[in-house]
């Protein structure tokens, strides 16, 4: 079940704490992967670690034609083809509406629902013609549930939900399955640098009663990647411990 | 027939996996042959491969049927 042998993947994000376990993950079944992240130092040392004949891309995702062309140079370093993109990278500028500046929001939209937008459309075109594709997008819980202090990452997230929901019924009569994966919280740097305090009042909202790990996330990401998910498009998986359920 | 008509002739029996016959000049892509809006975006992308052209969104939506496409073809080309 879940073997990606023979099978190309885009990561982008991939050097990032979630990124990383996605990249790990799809690595772990088989597939081999463009990996691509704005740092080319952490992005090489990541796919030393990792080992395997992975690529590394540097892109930097609010530059449009960057983006534009980073399908392309996915597929060419591939091989000649792309059976999964997985639009991972994201920002955060958290802010109260009434403080936010107007570039705090663009660039949140930008990076977050447009480069997605944009690596979708160009992905769609080679996976049309191979009667396969997997489009999974990182979404967030807050995207969903909403989160006081991040509209602007709220908005980008429940976009790329609304936007995967219309994409997976425009390309689903050509085998290409469109998805999201919603982390909730999940270990990283940023909870990490959280005090006991903190930490105890996030954990009475989650009923498996602890933080999420990268591997948890990697994990769903295989599972729509695969080809035995070939019936679920339009989808959200949600990998929260139970904090929502939606 | 044209050289045009039958390269265009031969990606529509590909795309749409119809009989040669059936590709007449006459015949609508989506009455005839059964294509669907994404067929056509297909065709219209295959088109633009195979002569070289660009095809714009208000030219493309112009073409239902075989003749449209092989004029449109020759009249850019």
């Amino acid at each position: 079940m879940f073997d990606l042998s023979g099978m190309t993947a885009l990561v982008t994000g991939a050097s990032g704490g979630i990124g990383s376990a996605i990249a790990r993950a799809l690595a772990a079944q088989g597939a081999t992967l463009a990996l691509s992240g704005s740092n080319e130092e952490k992005l090489k040392a990541f796919a030393a670690e990792l080992g395997g004949d992975h690529k590394i891309l540097v892109c930097n995702l609010s530059d449009p034609a960057a983006v534009d062309a980073l399908v392309g140079q996915a597929v060419e370093a591939l091989g000649g083809k792309i059976d999964i993109l997985v639009n991972n990278a994201g920002i955060t500028r958290d802010n109260l509406i009434l403080r936010m500046k107007d570039e705090e929001w663009s660039d949140v939209i930008s990076v977050n629902l447009e480069a997605a937008f944009r690596l979708a459309r160009a992905a769609a075109k080679p996976m049309m013609k191979a009667r396969f594709g997997r489009i999974i997008s990182i979404t967030s819980v807050v995207g969903v549930t909403g989160n006081p202090g991040q509209a602007n990452y709220a908005a980008s997230k429940a976009g790329i939900i609304g936007m995967s929901k219309s994409l997976g019924q425009e390309l689903a009569s050509r085998g290409i399955t469109v998805n999201c994966v919603a982390p909730g919280f999940i270990r990283s740097a940023m909870t990490d640098a959280l005090n006991d305090a903190q930490k105890s009042a996030i954990l009475t909202r989650i009923p498996a009663g602890d933080l999420g790990a990268g591997e948890d996330i990697g994990a769903a990401v295989v599972y729509l990647a695969s080809r035995e998910a070939g019936y679920v498009t339009g989808q959200t998986l949600h990998v929260n411990g139970g904090m929502a359920m939606i | 027939m044209s050289e045009t008509a039958d390269r265009v002739k031969k990606i529509v029996v590909e795309h749409l996996g119809v009989e040669a016959e059936k590709v007449t000049e006459d015949a609508s892509f989506i009455d005839d042959l059964g294509a669907d809006s994404l067929d056509i975006v297909e065709l219209v992308m295959a088109f633009e491969e195979e002569f070289g052209v660009e095809i714009p969104d208000d030219a493309a939506e112009k073409i239902a049927t075989v003749k449209d496409a092989i004029d449109y073809i020759d009249s850019k080309q």
